[in-house]
């Protein structure tokens, strides 16, 4: 399993903060497209920055069963 | 309860006690910077905002920040702290406080660090205007994410 975090308009987007996906040695380009596939609302996920266990991370990122992938909107803290 | 130098809390901030971090007997500066919550913005009134954040990431973010400062500054110290859920005009979201043997360092670390919060901290808050509400990204008004994500350089 792999575990996913979306964050302010994306959380919105899905209707959750949190999703598993039944997947194990893919990328972070991987996830986006499922998730796209499954959450037709999530279109705008290409604005985020994707982040694998709490560090941002590229695309092409392995990311292994038990790992978090986090996907970032543009932050607006301060 | 001991404030960490770094922190992400939904409670209300606590200037003081972000100061009394950044104390030093070799310090002749301490810099602080507070941001609140402002009621008008390009004229819109902002009833309240929400402030939301991951948590975990969002305080090695900061940390990261503190670091990055100390690798410029040795001699600083640097504590933060951001508060989440429901603010209202004139309340206090983030405290910054850096402390440095001289004042010109502590102004230039403490701007250092609230431009850096807008680039790479995950927190975000939704305006409640009085006609509706919207999350806002890209505050610096640069483009935020060019290509969808923050360039290299905001990352190292």
């Amino acid at each position: 399993m792999i575990k996913v975090l979306l964050f302010a308009e994306l959380e919105d987007a899905a209707g959750k903060r949190k999703i598993e996906l039944d997947m194990a040695d893919v990328t972070v380009a991987d996830v986006r497209e499922r998730l796209v596939a499954e959450y037709p609302g999530l279109r705008r996920i290409d604005r985020a920055m994707p982040a694998v266990n709490e560090e941002y991370a590229e695309a092409d990122e392995k990311v292994n069963a038990g790992d978090t992938v986090a996907f970032i909107p543009p932050v607006s803290g301060g | 309860m001991t404030l960490q130098r770094y922190s992400i809390t939904d409670r209300p901030l606590d200037v003081t006690e972000v100061i009394s971090l950044v104390e030093d007997r070799n310090a002749g500066a301490i810099n602080t910077f507070i941001g609140t919550v402002r009621e008008m913005t390009k004229g819109k009134r902002t009833i309240y905002l929400k402030y939301d954040a991951y948590v975990p990431m969002a305080e090695k973010k900061l940390a990261q920040i503190g670091d990055e400062i100390t690798s410029r500054f040795p001699d600083a110290r640097v504590a933060i702290s951001h508060r989440t859920g429901e603010l209202g005009i004139s309340d206090i979201a983030v405290v910054i406080a850096v402390s440095t043997p001289h004042r010109a360092d502590s102004f230039e670390a403490c701007r250092y660090a609230i431009e850096r919060i807008k680039e790479i901290v995950p927190i975000w808050k939704k305006e409640h205007w009085e006609d509706g509400t919207e999350w806002i990204g890209d505050q610096r008004e640069t483009k935020a994410y060019p290509a969808g994500k923050p360039g290299k350089e905001n990352l190292s």
